[in-house]
C-alpha cells in the first residue's frame, strides 16, 4: 500500500498526485515510468514519474481521468491509499548537453515532459518549450516549464491562449525565426508526435518521442506494449518509452491504443453505475 | 544436453533398501501378491463433466477419495529397485509414500514427500509424470498403465490440507545472516522456504503484485486452483520468508546495491519470462497475443471476471493457439472457456512430437479444441481497423529427426491456405528476460541468455550469486525450478558456513 501525500486538480479533469513510494523515489531519473494499479481489482497502467523527493519518498504523478483506471485514482483522497506501485522503469532519458533542444508538450503529454526538459536545462542546454492543448483549461504546468525554459510558448487549437494553432505550427514559426535545434523532443498525443518528427524529418532535426502503448506488467514479459520502430518489434517498457521520432511506425501504435475501445466504454459505464455521483462528472463533458 | 537434476548417489539407495527392509513394509508386502496387485485397474482421476467445465474456470480434476487412493496405493508392487524414483528429479521416496497411503498413514506419507519436495500440492496436478516418475515404473515397461504416481501425491497434500494438519516446523537456530532472493516463482519460494528452516534471514523481491510466478500469472486456475497456491505461500511467511512484491531487481535495485544493503548470498529465480514471438508479417495486429499477455490478463490480472475486474480481455469467437506445449493447451483451453466456437491448436509437427503434458492434451480434446497439425503460420491479415482476421498457414511433413531427436517439419510448396480467426496466441515458448543479467555486471550468460551455473553447486560465475530454475534452463518445468532451489539453498548455507 503506498500512501497519497495529496491528490488535486490541477486542468480540467487532469490530476497531479503525490504518493509514497520510497523504493522508486531513490532510483528514479528523467524518463522513468511507473505501474499503478489503484485498487485490488484494478489494472496495471503506466504513468510516467513527473517528479520525485527520494528524502520524503515521494514520487509526482499527473494523469488525465479518461477511463475507469484513472478515475478510480481521480476519487482517492490524502491519506488513503495506492494498491500498488512498482518501478522506477523504462529507460530514463538520455541527457547530456545537445545545445538548444526544443520541448513540445502536447495536452497531458506536457506532464512528462517536465522531467526530461528540466534535465535538460540543467545539462545545460538552452530549452525552447512550446506547450500546446485543444484549450486554455487543459494548458498544465506552465508556470513550472517557464521556470525551466529559455523561452516558452504556448499555442492552442481554438485561439483560447496563446497564440491559435497546432504545436507544429510553432515549431515551424521557431525555424522560421532561425531557429537551429540540436533536438527535439515531443510528447503529447501519438498523432502530434507523428505530425513533429514528419517535420523535423523534413528539417533533419533529431527527435525523441515517448510512446505511451498499452502495457500490463511493464518488464518485458508480456508484449503487449510492441510498437515497430525502424522496421523492428520493440517493447516499449524495456527498449523505451522514448525512441527516435524518425524510426516509429505511428499508425499502427494509433490502431493498437484503440484495442479495447469497447471494453473502456463498458467498464467505464459500469464504474458510473457504482459512482451515480460522479457520472455527469464523468459523461458530462467540459463546462 | 543439460544436466537434470537427477543423479542417483549411493546414499539415497541406501536409504530406499533401508526403509524396504522395515518391519512394516514386510508385512504389508504380505498382504497381497503381486499378481493380485497386478490385476487391479488404475483408478481414473475424477473429472469434472467437459461440457459442464468450459462453462467455469473451476479445477477440472477432482481428486481421489480416500478409497480411490487406496485401491491406487495397493497397485505398487513395492519393487526393491524403484526406478520410479530414478524418473524423479528431486527423488522422492515414492514407494515408501505409496505403502504409507496402503496402510492408511495419509499424514506419514506427505511427510515422506516432503522431505525433497515443498510443494506436493502443486507438482502433483502440474508434474509430466508421463516422462518422470510415471514414465518410469516398471508397469509402463510392461506395457501396462503406471501406478498414478502423481494423483496420489496430490491426494495426500490435498489430504493434509484440507486436515488443517500442515506443521509449520520450529526454527530453532537463528542465523544472523541476509540472503536475497531474486523472484516468487518455484524456485525462488522453494529456495527460501529451505533457507529460512536452516535459520537465515530471506527475503525474496518479485516484480509483480503477487508471488508465485507461473504458478500465478500462467498457469490456470482450471488446472492450479490460486486458493491452493495461496496457502502454500502462507506456510512459507509462516517459516519467516519475506516477500517485497512491487520490486524489480534491475530497476528498483541491482544485485550490487543489495550487497550493499547487507545482503550476503543471492539466489536468482526469476524464470523464463520474455515471449518469443514469431516474426511473421500482420504480428503487430490487435487480437495477437503472446501466450504470456494473454494468460497474465486471465489469471493475475482475472480478466475472465471482466467488468467486475478492470482488466479486459477480448472473447473471441474463433480462437487460434500456435505451439503445442503446456503452454498452448493452457491458452486454448482458456479461450474456450472465455466462450470460443472454435478454439484451435496450430501445430507444425504431429500428434506425437506435442511436448504437452498427456492429460492437458487430453482435457484439451474432451472440451472440443481442434486440433490443426502439420500447420504453419506464414503471416497475419487483418481489417480495417488492424484487426487480426486470417492467418495464412502452410502445410507440412514430417522430415529426418533434428537435434531434438524429433522429426524435423518440412514445408509443403502450394499448401497454403486461411483460416478465418479474430483472436491470435503465440504459445512457442520464452526465453530469460535481459533485465537481470544486463545490470549485474560479471555475470556470465549461455547461448539464448540463461545465466550460466556449476550444476552440482548452482554457483554462478559470481561468488555469492546462484541461479537455478527456468533462468538458468530456460523453459523447464516446476520440479526442476524447485529442484533446483533447494540445491542452491543448501550450497548457500555451505557458502555462508565457509566451508
Ligand atoms: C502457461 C505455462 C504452463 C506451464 N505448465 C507447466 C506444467 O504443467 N508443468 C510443469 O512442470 N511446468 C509447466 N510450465 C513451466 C513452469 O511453470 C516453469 O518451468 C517454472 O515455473 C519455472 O520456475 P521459476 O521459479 O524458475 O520461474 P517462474 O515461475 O517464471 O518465476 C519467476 C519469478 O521471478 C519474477 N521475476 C522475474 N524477473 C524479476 C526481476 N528482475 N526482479 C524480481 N522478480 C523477477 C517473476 O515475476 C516471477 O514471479 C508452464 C509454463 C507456462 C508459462
Ligand atoms: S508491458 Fe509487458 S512487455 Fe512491456
Amino acid at each position: 500500500m503506498y500512501k497519497i501525500i495529496f491528490n488535486r486538480p490541477i486542468a480540467y479533469k487532469v490530476k497531479h498526485m503525490r504518493v509514497k513510494a520510497p523504493f522508486v523515489a531513490w532510483k528514479r531519473k528523467p524518463g522513468n515510468f511507473v505501474i499503478v494499479i489503484s485498487e485490488e481489482n484494478g489494472e496495471r497502467i503506466p504513468l510516467t514519474i513527473v517528479d520525485s523527493n527520494p528524502n520524503d519518498g515521494t514520487i509526482d504523478l499527473i494523469y488525465q481521468e479518461v477511463g475507469t483506471s484513472t478515475y478510480r485514482m481521480g476519487r482517492k483522497k490524502e491519506g488513503e491509499d495506492i494498491y500498488r506501485i512498482v518501478g522506477p522503469l523504462g529507460k530514463p532519458t538520455h541527457i547530456e548537453k545537445f545545445g538548444t533542444v526544443v520541448a513540445i508538450g502536447g495536452g497531458v503529454g506536457i506532464a512528462p515532459l517536465f522531467p526530461i526538459a528540466k534535465g535538460m536545462m540543467e545539462a545545460g542546454n538552452r530549452v525552447v518549450t512550446i506547450l500546446g492543448a485543444r484549450t486554455k483549461k487543459l494548458i498544465i504546468l506552465e508556470k513550472e516549464m517557464r521556470d525551466i525554459s529559455d523561452d516558452l510558448r504556448v499555442w492552442t487549437d481554438d485561439g483560447s491562449y496563446g497564440k491559435k494553432g497546432l504545436v507544429t505550427h510553432a515549431l515551424q514559426e521557431l525555424i522560421e525565426e532561425g531557429l537551429r535545434p540540436d533536438l527535439v523532443i515531443a510528447i503529447g498525443p501519438t498523432i502530434m508526435m507523428k505530425f513533429v518528427a514528419k517535420m523535423t524529418k523534413e528539417n533533419g532535426i533529431k527527435t525523441l518521442v515517448s510512446l505511451n502503448p498499452i502495457m500490463v506488467d511493464g518488464t518485458g514479459m508480456c508484449g503487449a506494449c510492441r510498437v515497430i520502430v525502424g522496421g523492428k518489434v520493440k517493447f516499449a517498457c524495456v527498449d523505451g518509452p522514448e525512441f527516435d521520432g524518425h524510426l516509429v511506425d505511428y499508425d499502427n501504435l494509433i490502431l493498437r491504443l484503440k484495442a479495447y475501445r469497447e471494453y473502456e466504454r463498458e467498464s467505464l459505464e459500469r464504474f458510473a453505475r457504482f459512482y451515480p455521483q460522479l457520472r455527469s462528472y464523468i459523461f458530462g463533458g467540459e463546462k | 544436453m543439460k544436466k537434470s537434476a537427477i543423479h542417483f548417489p549411493e546414499d539415497l539407495k541406501n536409504k530406499l533398501r533401508g526403509r524396504w527392509n522395515e518391519e512394516w513394509r514386510k508385512e504389508n508386502r504380505k498382504k497381497m501378491n503381486v499378481k493380485e496387485r497386478m490385476s487391479l485397474e488404475r483408478t481414473p482421476m475424477l473429472e469434472n463433466e467437459p461440457m459442464e467445465r468450459i462453462k467455469g474456470f473451476f479445477e477440472v480434476n477432482k481428486g481421489y477419495t480416500p478409497e480411490m487412493a487406496l485401491s491406487e496405493a495397493r497397485r505398487c508392487m513395492d519393487c526393491p529397485n524403484p526406478t520410479c524414483v530414478l524418473g524423479c528429479p528431486v527423488s522422492i521416496d515414492i514407494p515408501t509414500f505409496i505403502k504409507k497411503i496402503e496402510i492408511g498413514d495419509f499424514l506419514g506419507a506427505v511427510k515422506v514427500i516432503k522431505e525433497t519436495n515443498s510443494l506436493p500440492a502443486v507438482c502433483g496436478r502440474v508434474c509430466p509424470q508421463e516422462d518422470q516418475c510415471e514414465g518410469n515404473c516398471i508397469y509402463t515397461k510392461m506395457g501396462k498403465k503406471p501406478v498414478a504416481i502423481g494423483n496420489l501425491e496430490r491426494f495426500v497434500a490435498d489430504y493434509e490440507r484440507t486436515q488443517g494438519a500442515v506443521e509449520v516446523p520450529e526454527i530453532k537456530i537463528k542465523k544472523n545472516k541476509k540472503i536475497a532472493i531474486v523472484g516468487a516463482g518455484p524456485a525462488g519460494l522453494t529456495a527460501a522456504g529451505e533457507l529460512a528452516k536452516m535459520g537465515y534471514k530471506v527475503k525474496i523481491f518479485e516484480a509483480l503484485h503477487k508471488p508465485g510466478g507461473v504458478l500465478v500469472y500462467g498457469i490456470p486456475e482450471f488446472r492450479l486452483p490460486k486458493a491452493i497456491l495461496e496457502k502454500e505461500i502462507d506456510y512459507m511467511k509462516k517459516m519467516g520468508v519475506e516477500i517485497i512484491t512491487d520490486f524489480v531487481i534491475g530497476k528498483t535495485a541491482t544485485i550490487d546495491e543489495l550487497r550493499k544493503e547487507g545482503y550476503e548470498a543471492f539466489f536468482i529465480g526469476s524464470g523464463a519470462g520474455a515471449p518469443w514471438f514469431l516474426g511473421l508479417p500482420g504480428e503487430e495486429l490487435n487480437g495477437v497475443y503472446s501466450a504470456n499477455e494473454y494468460l497474465t490478463r486471465v489469471n493475475l490480472m482475472k480478466a475472465f471476471k471482466f467488468p467486475e475486474f478492470d482488466t479486459p480481455i477480448p472473447r473471441g469467437k474463433r480462437v487460434a493457439v500456435i505451439g503445442g506445449g503446456n503452454t498452448a493447451m493452457d491458452s486454448v483451453r482458456t479461450a474456450k472457456r472465455l466462450g470460443a466456437e472454435h478454439a484451435m491448436i496450430l501445430y507444425r509437427r504431429s500428434r506425437v512430437e506435442m511436448p504437452a503434458r498427456i492429460e492437458e492434451a487430453k482435457h484439451a480434446e474432451e472440451e472440443g479444441i481442434e486440433f490443426k497439425f502439420l500447420t504453419n503460420p506464414k503471416r497475419f491479415i487483418g481489417d480495417e481497423d488492424g484487426w487480426v482476421k486470417q492467418v495464412e498457414c502452410i502445410r507440412m511433413k514430417l522430415g529426418e529427426p533434428d537435434a531434438s531427436g524429433r522429426r524435423r517439419p518440412i514445408p509443403i510448396p502450394g499448401s497454403e491456405h486461411l483460416i478465418d480467426v479474430d483472436i491470435v496466441i503465440i504459445a512457442i515458448g520464452t526465453k530469460p528476460n535481459p533485465l537481470i543479467p544486463n545490470t549485474t555486471p560479471g555475470l556470465e550468460l549461455e547461448k539464448w541468455g540463461e545465466i550460466k551455473v556449476n550444476w552440482d553447486t548452482m554457483k554462478t560465475s559470481i561468488p555469492d550469486v546462484f541461479a537455478g530454475g527456468d533462468i538458468a534452463r530456460g523453459g523447464a518445468t516446476v520440479i526442476l525450478a524447485m529442484g533446483d532451489g533447494r540445491k542452491a539453498a543448501h550450497e548457500i548455507d555451505k557458502y555462508l558456513s565457509g566451508e
